[in-house]
């Protein structure tokens, strides 16, 4: 386990040197354009090749990436040009809300994808399996900005049952910043009143960015306990005259659990993806609508700086997956062991 | 000589008998396609945004791109079927226009990352060593973005326009199918027939051209039409955000966006170009979960 756990941190190693590698071909794609943002589009060619000089722009390629090297190997992503700020800062800030819509659309992806999934194992090719199996495509085809569209346009312009766009009601008070999360701070506050009111902003941002997820853990769910329940062990736990119960809570889902655990965790992943989309319909402060933003006005520090961080983060979150696959699926190591 | 005849006849035989079994795998297949609902659905849903795509000019009622600004924001009506914009053009007619896009979108992004995916994957898988250790590590950075992450930056940084976009998704999508042809690479490569080739002198090139490129091609080409949905789902997020197709572009993701302020009164402006979104997409994962199980032996046999 320790060699194997060596040689994926090693993987990560030139996996997050090659992703910086990446994001500064980014920068090299785009050299002009900036500049002319910052000079204006009227500004007169010296100006901007005065810029470039200033920015190092005019250097040989190498050059400008060993600077590039040395910067993030002190942490300095740069200043935002849109923000005024230091990238890293801007990203710490905007990273908590984040982490906070992908781990509520999560646990709602879990729960009632891996319920969807057990249940029309269970009752395979019933109603409620053709049902499920309909809303996991429904749920992977579906656009997700414009659900959020329709669904605010429902629920919040017609109805009036949810709130409005945001994290937070404007007339409510952010609680002291400890962590960012404002589930977190609110109760470290004490201040339950805006616990429920983020909680229930965060309601339909979470489960429009949840129901993709909530497709394909159904789906892994679904098709790795029926794997289980087609085998031996299970047919003995049915012989010995096991409730149908206890049958598939003890003795099936345990094994069936593994390769959702995978599935989870790569949702985990894709969450961090479709925060771009859903962060921008909902008004919701967090790293998605920051890269947005940064993509549109060509903020080039910050799409650098945003791009390797959610890059970094999403292999990180791999890496963890087939770590705990590992540890939940002895067969691997006993593979090892035998050989 | 009596051993050249037997052998054109074994080779007559085997042609025959090769196409027989061709014959009963399509046969094979097109019953199990028949059989399930959810593909049947799919295949029509595709074949009309084909002939959507073909015949968009006749389809359509109005002009896509003419601007009657005194017709602006009309509820659909027997004139304007799915109603006019903030410009007063015929959405119904952008639709049909932008079903061009989008199935523009997908062939080339599909035509531009396969071929690059195919070449990568079987120099990967063929060659090994060092060959295999770079362009491998080089896929896996590229996989260590999420691909609409990726596409989005891609995208902004060669500049927001269509070609751009597709140039960006094929990016990131390119990859996936380069893992997935060395993998299959990998499995032939040690195969008895491979190495009799080699044995009979054929070179390398030759080996991976005409000897393990078709057998990876099905492969590919499945996963591919897998893909197609989610491929242009990522479009129509990019032109959602502004970093695809630009206006005045029928392209359906930017007309949700154009729509985002009219969305309480005009319901209509958004909602209808997304609606195509949704069915076009769902209409190639129907298929491609149809195609799932009539790929699987386990399926066949029964």
């Amino acid at each position: 386990m320790a060699h194997y756990i060596m040689k994926r941190l090693f993987t990560l190693m030139i996996t997050v040197a090659g992703i910086a590698v990446v994001t500064f071909f980014l920068s090299l794609v785009v050299p002009l354009d900036p500049l002319a943002a910052i000079a204006g589009p009227q500004s007169p060619p010296e100006t901007v090749e005065r810029l470039r000089k200033l920015y190092g722009f005019d250097q040989p390629t190498y050059v400008q990436f060993g600077r590039y090297v040395e910067r993030l190997a002190e942490g300095d992503l740069g200043m935002s040009f849109q923000t005024n700020r230091p990238v890293l800062d801007d990203i710490l800030n905007f990273f908590p809300a984040t982490l906070e819509l992908a781990t509520i659309a999560l646990i709602f992806s879990v729960v009632f994808g891996m319920i969807l999934g057990i249940l029309s194992a269970v009752y395979k090719d019933s109603l409620l399996d053709h049902f499920s199996r309909i809303i996991s495509l429904i749920g992977v085809s579906m656009p997700v900005f414009w659900l959020g569209l329709l669904l605010l346009l429902v629920f919040y312009f017609q109805l009036g049952w949810l709130p409005e766009p945001g994290r937070l009601d404007i007339m409510l008070i952010e609680p002291p910043r400890i962590t960012g999360v404002l589930l977190i701070d609110s109760v470290i506050a004490g201040d339950w009143e805006v616990f429920w009111d983020a909680l229930w902003h965060a309601f339909l941002p979470a489960v429009v960015l949840g129901l993709f997820g909530l497709a394909g853990i159904a789906r892994i769910a679904r098709s790795s306990m029926l794997d289980v329940l087609s085998q031996e062990y299970i047919k003995t736990a049915r012989i010995k005259g096991l409730s149908e119960y206890l049958v598939i809570t003890r003795h099936a889902l345990r094994n069936a659990l593994v390769p959702t655990v995978t599935m989870i965790g790569l949702t985990y992943g894709s969450l961090l993806e479709g925060a771009v989309l859903t962060e921008t319909i909902f008004s919701w402060p967090g790293l998605g609508r920051y890269l947005t933003t940064a993509f549109l006005t060509l903020d080039l520090n910050a799409i650098v700086g945003g791009t390797m961080l959610v890059a970094i983060l999403y292999s990180v979150v791999n890496l963890l997956v087939d770590l705990l696959y590992a540890y939940l699926n002895p067969k691997i190591t006993l593979a090892q062991h035998d050989a | 000589m009596p051993d050249a005849a037997t052998k054109a006849l074994d080779t007559a035989d085997m042609r025959r008998l090769r196409a027989q079994a061709r014959k009963r795998y399509l046969h094979d297949s097109y019953v199990l396609w028949k059989r399930n609902p959810i593909t049947v659905t799919g295949t029509l849903i595709i074949v009309f945004l084909v002939l959507v795509a073909l015949f968009a000019p006749w389809l359509a009622t109005h002009d896509p791109y003419d601007q009657i600004l005194a017709q602006r924001l009309m509820p659909p009506s027997w004139d304007n079927l799915f109603g006019t914009d903030n410009l007063g053009r015929d959405i119904y007619s952008r639709v049909v226009h932008g079903a061009r896009l989008t199935l523009m979108i997908a062939v080339l992004v599909a035509a531009i990352s396969a071929p690059i995916g195919l070449l990568v994957g079987v120099l990967s898988g063929y060659l090994g060593g060092i060959v295999d250790e770079v362009l491998m590590r080089l896929s896996d950075i590229f996989l260590a973005f999420p691909k609409l992450i990726l596409a989005i930056a891609f995208a902004a940084a060669l500049g927001t326009g269509l070609e751009n976009a597709i140039i960006a998704i094929s990016i990131a999508n390119w990859p996936g199918y380069a893992r997935l042809v060395r993998a299959e690479t990998l499995a032939i490569r040690n195969s008895d027939y491979i190495q009799a080739i080699q044995v009979l002198g054929a070179s390398r090139t030759r080996i991976m051209l005409q000897h393990i490129t078709p057998m990876c091609l099905s492969t590919l080409i499945v996963r591919v039409s897998l893909d197609m949905g989610a491929i242009i789902l990522i479009a129509a997020g990019l032109g959602f955000l502004g970093l695809g197709a630009q206006p005045p572009s029928p392209e359906w993701g930017l007309m949700v966006s154009d729509g985002r302020n009219y969305l309480v009164d005009q319901w209509w402006v958004s909602t209808l170009p997304g609606f195509a979104i949704l069915i076009v997409v769902l209409g190639f994962n129907l298929v491609g979960d149809g195609l799932r199980d009539i790929l699987d032996p386990h399926q066949r046999q029964s």
